[in-house]
């Protein structure tokens, strides 16, 4: 087996040292009946080329070389090749959590660099080294926010991507933890300010929404902010499209910002690894869950970097941690950085601006066939489109010219009749645009 | 005596922020072939204005900023990583390369299912490698950590009883267990009963017998135990827990010492996570990605998260998101998909055979480790090791050296540091795990620095505790940082902004 | 090590000092010297009510937190907020750096806590382990 550095030789000088005449004498203490006297029925042992030769049988099977239309909470970006040559690097790939700080300067610089990055684009003071996901991040903020304020209710705009609502509720419900859920106003998309009020009773600890919002539209943070302020709740501001923050103001205003920053670099996947986030007001550091790396010194008075405030976590406190995250998304958190250090302070803009003008112009060409819904949105990258047939029919008729059309939202958003969230990016040309509109009105 | 490492050149490296000058850039885009628009129309009051600090440098500093980063690190690419309970072994590049590839690499999660097949082939049969190796009947891959599917498999006990009409309150947890374990019980609303281990670091089977009820949802248990001794118990245990309705759930962090010698399903285990991270090799990446999938028995099934795969009439596979008894999600989309393309391509790279020769030889290792430094340092469990061995810095702290201090002064050898002071029911314990990927070669040249060090605690202890030496940082302050925390970098921290002086390369600080 | 002969102390290492209702009450130089390097205390607000033998806060060190105890009952009227940023004061001056002030609701308490002199002595068994 070629990853084992070990010959015939050397197992048996092993044993004779140890000084026993079997490696079976080792698994003596599995009882027999237990043991496995056959193979596993698993593929048999292949080659190096085999091996390339199956993902790429099971690459071709899926889509590739396809123009994406999707977004949805995993955006189709540019990824500069610098990210890979640099994170395959062993020394970051093949490296531990760095406990031991003298030897892992190096992960523990870049996380430190990380947490400054999302301090500035999300406005917030603090950043932890990173989260699962998007959706974990959100559900966590939201406990957070009980563990600060001492309330157990939480407010849920039903723009929240659908997924992380079905997380929360997961992460929530069996403890008995109650959440509502405040709707959208038809003609912004935004979240609906008089219901959000009436909703916010004395129980809650904060209001969670998206911005932008699953639906596509910038909600009005500080307004928000004053409405969950007034009553005593946080406000915690989910964000899905980590690349608005090149355009669209941050939430200064929110008290936990819980970013997935996939967009920063991290391919599609599939879904996943992604890169989840949670920034906050620096008050609430005692209870924020997940690493942080802090500064300080060595006793020569040079600088360095070490995780701190580990008694918040699992390994120190046990059962009364802030959570029972351990292995978080540090190597895909070393390909945003990579990202938003190549892009950096006008590269983001920049590109965040090309977003903003795909996006428009796909949505004036396709407002001119269909509906665009929520005409009083302020949008970023994503619009809802309604048409009069159910768009599965249109995206079938996309897959033939190698387009993926926009979601149909029919089933997290029945109410918007037949409706599909279409998202453009930097990848998407005019002319694919222009190719997409043609299927929609056929 | 040290033998492995020797001076090498290791540049100073500054923030990126300290590099960033106005003007400066890494990217180009192409030009905009749709009319330009004005962001302050269309965005209103949200436009955002300035980007603050963010950095504004070029291509080749980047580069080398994180190649020079890169070099401060120890990783398993550069040598023995003992790390108990972490399963350091060799991460191959052709699962890097396989997880790269254009249809799996970037593929959309909403993408229709008709495109997505080779994705969704993949998903289902890892799954049945896992079942096949694990011994269990259904599985599910969206757990995005060991810590995750913790959660999950609680949540699994859970909504089991709760069908049965009630969640009940408690989980058992050994007191040997990882910290996880009780963070996670306690999030899923369970009280914890604490089993305080035997003289022989094991479950203590007629404690357990007095504790569990018909109040207690199931039991945690790592098996191996932390100490690295299989529960030879298992049977006992298991019948205990099922003879109440209770659930067995282990925590697979040691599975790297069963795969294709015994199988959890096979001796009573319910419900259990996998880190493919771990024993599947998919790289720690300097803390994750991980993955953590749970298998489990059949009466599981209805409650897995949602989605679950399935195989349509036509024989094309797809999710069912239609689960009424579903725990609910845990995770948006499906999982850490790139992380189950490299653990498939490991378990192919392997085979059954291979699978058996990689544990017998982690066993093989640690027992190697085991009686070359038995007698220099303490054993305080005599029981069998499986893949990881436990002694404790007894014989050392005669002279005032404790476990941490004898990991520093291993840095200064060449090795990363074994685990320290855990599992906590070894007091000063070294938790040593060398995994299947270390030769002779090398565990003889850890063994040599261990004894090594034994004997500087001995002659010259002040050596070992102010250790280590040859690191480019000395040992950091870490009160200071807990005390007054610098989470982030402002430009009043800089630096790299004072006038350089000009100093002969013989006479700067290299290491 | 100091052990005061004017305060109570607890198994759990607090002390407390009684001032007619009112006591004052913090970790003893034991504690401060087992758990090394304090870098931050968790105290109850003024108007908390403590009960004897439960927890009132936790006191962190760099890889360490411990419950702080009550060593008795009553009701919280100060809190000392200069450990809020100087928590390296119970390192350097234990029984100097009180946590908190509380009314006593039941003096009769106190009386059942540990003596100077056995304190002493509990000490020295539970450091010999």
């Amino acid at each position: 087996m070629r990853y084992l550095p070990k010959s015939p030789t050397d197992r048996e000088q092993m044993l004779r040292e140890i000084g026993v005449s079997s490696i079976d004498e080792f698994f003596a203490a599995i009882p027999a009946e237990y043991r496995l006297k056959r193979d596993l029925k698993v593929p048999r042992q292949m080659s190096e080329s085999e091996i390339i030769d199956y993902f790429r049988q099971r690459s071709q099977e899926n889509a590739a070389g396809y123009a994406v239309f999707l977004g949805a909470g995993a955006y189709h970006h540019y990824r500069p090749v610098i990210i890979d040559a640099l994170v395959q690097r062993g020394e970051f790939l093949t490296s531990y959590t760095p406990y031991q700080a003298e030897i892992t300067q190096g992960t523990l610089q870049a996380i430190f660099e990380f947490q400054t990055m999302i301090c500035e684009l999300t406005g917030m003071d603090i950043a932890n080294a990173s989260m699962y996901d998007g959706s974990t991040g959100a559900a966590e903020a939201i406990l957070m926010a009980m563990r600060v304020t001492g309330r157990e209710h939480s407010v849920i705009a039903k723009t929240v991507h659908p997924e992380y609502r079905e997380v929360i509720h997961t992460y929530l419900h069996h403890r008995g933890l109650p959440m509502v859920t405040v709707g959208y106003a038809e003609e912004s998309g935004a979240i609906n300010l008089d219901e959000l009020d009436r909703a916010i009773t004395s129980d809650a600890a904060c209001v969670l929404i998206q911005s932008p919002n699953f639906l596509g539209s910038v909600e009005d943070v500080a307004a928000i902010a004053e409405i969950a302020h007034n009553k005593g709740a946080l406000l915690v501001v989910s964000i899905a499209e980590a690349l608005s923050l090149g355009i669209v103001k941050p939430p200064a205003e929110a008290d936990i910002v819980s970013l997935e920053a996939q967009s920063f670099g991290v391919p599609l996947g599939f879904g996943g690894p992604y890169d989840g986030v949670l920034a906050a007001k620096e008050k609430y550091v005692r209870q924020m869950p997940g690493r942080l790396v802090g500064e300080t010194k060595d006793k020569n008075g040079k600088r360095g970097y070490v995780l701190t405030l580990s008694t918040r976590e699992q390994h120190i406190r046990r059962e009364k941690a802030t959570s029972n995250i351990c292995t978080n998304q540090a190597l895909v958190a070393l390909m945003s950085t990579i990202y938003m250090d190549v892009y950096g302070r006008e590269g983001l803009k920049e590109l965040a601006t090309q977003n903003l003008a795909k996006a428009h112009y796909a949505a004036n060409q396709f407002g001119k066939k269909a509906t665009i819904l929520f005409p009083k949105a302020k949008r970023f990258n994503e619009f809802v489109v309604q048409t009069k047939q159910d768009p599965h029919g249109a995206n079938d008729r996309l897959l033939e010219k190698k387009i993926i059309g926009g979601l149909p939202l029919k089933r997290f958003y029945p109410e918007l009749g037949n409706a599909a969230l279409w998202c453009c990016t930097e990848m998407n040309t005019r002319e694919q645009i222009d190719a997409a509109l043609e299927a929609v009105q056929a | 005596m040290i033998r492995k490492v020797s001076q090498h050149v290791n540049q100073n490296e500054g923030l990126i922020f300290e590099k960033s000058s106005p003007g400066k850039k890494a990217y180009r885009l192409p030009p905009l072939d749709v009319p330009e628009i004005d962001p302050g129309k269309l965005l209103g009051e949200h436009a955002r204005e300035d980007l603050g600090l963010m950095p504004e440098i070029s291509e080749i500093e980047i580069i080398r900023h994180f190649t020079r980063l890169s070099t401060w690190n120890y990783a398993i690419d550069l040598g023995m990583y003992p790390l108990g309970s972490c399963t350091m072994k060799y991460n191959a590049r052709v699962n890097e390369f396989v997880a790269r590839l254009e249809g799996l690499g970037n593929a959309h999660p909403y993408q229709p299912e008709k495109i997505s097949q080779g994705a969704l082939a993949i998903l289902k049969l890892l799954s049945e490698c896992l079942c096949e190796i694990t011994g269990m009947e259904t599985i599910t891959l969206q757990p995005a950590a060991g810590a995750h599917g913790e959660f999950t498999g609680i949540l699994l006990i859970r909504a089991y009883h709760e069908s049965k009409g009630n969640p009940r309150r408690k989980i058992i947890i050994p007191d040997s267990a990882h910290g996880t374990n009780p963070a996670t019980a306690a999030i899923c609303g369970y009280e914890i009963i604490n089993l305080k281990s035997n003289s022989e670091g094991m479950v203590d089977v007629s404690l357990l017998a007095q504790l569990v009820d018909d109040t207690v949802a199931g039991m945690m248990l790592t098996n191996p135990s932390t100490i690295g001794v299989f529960e030879k118990d298992i049977h006992r245990i298991a019948d205990l827990l099922h003879d109440k309705g209770a659930m067995l759930y282990m925590d697979g962090a040691n599975m790297n010492a069963l795969v294709g010698k015994t199988r959890p399903g096979d001796f009573g285990v319910d419900v259990m996570h996998l880190n493919l991270h771990k024993t599947f090799s998919t790289p720690h990446g300097g803390g994750g990605p991980g993955s953590g999938p749970v298998a489990c028995k059949k009466v599981f099934d209805s409650f897995l998260p949602t989605p679950v795969l399935t195989t349509r009439p036509d024989g094309k596979l797809g999710f069912e998101y239609n689960r009424p008894q579903s725990i609910g999600r845990v995770r948006a989309f499906y999982g850490n998909f790139g992380m189950f393309v490299r653990a498939l391509a490991y378990i192919f790279a392997n085979g059954p055979d291979g699978l058996r020769q990689t544990t017998e030889d982690a066993v093989l290792n640690a027992n190697y480790i085991r009686k070359k430094l038995e007698g220099a340092y303490e054993l305080p469990y005599k029981t069998g090791s499986m893949h990881e061995v436990v002694f404790s810095d007894r014989l050392q702290t005669q002279n005032g050296v404790k476990t941490g201090d004898i990991a520093k002064r291993l840095i200064d050898y060449g090795f990363h540091p074994y685990t320290t002071s855990f599992p906590l029911i070894v007091p000063g314990a070294l938790m040593i795990e060398p995994t299947e990927s270390e030769s002779k070669e090398e565990l003889d040249l850890f063994i040599d620095a261990m004894k090594s060090i034994a004997r500087e605690a001995q002659e010259d202890p002040q050596l070992v505790v102010s250790a280590p030496h040859n690191t480019r940082v000395a040992r950091l302050d870490e009160t200071t940082a807990a005390r007054k925390p610098t989470l982030r970098w402002r430009p009043e921290q800089s630096e790299a902004r004072r006038p350089a002086a000009v100093v002969k390369p013989e006479l700067v600080e290299t290491r | 090590m100091a052990f005061p002969a004017d305060y109570r102390y607890t198994r759990e290492h607090e002390w407390i000092k009684v001032d007619g209702n009112q006591a004052s009450i913090g970790i003893t130089d034991y504690a401060q010297n087992s758990l090394g390097d304090i870098v931050f205390v968790e105290l109850p607000k003024v108007g908390d009510e403590l009960t004897a033998g439960k927890t009132f806060g936790t006191v962190e060190s760099v890889k360490a937190v411990s419950e702080l105890y009550a060593p008795a009952s009553g009701k919280v009227v100060a809190v000392n907020e200069n450990l809020a940023t100087a928590p390296e004061r119970i390192n350097s001056d234990a029984h100097g750096a009180w946590m908190i002030k509380i009314a006593l609701s039941n003096t009769g308490e106190v009386n059942k806590l540990l003596s100077s002199a056995d304190y002493e002595k509990y000490v020295k068994e539970e450091g010999g382990h």
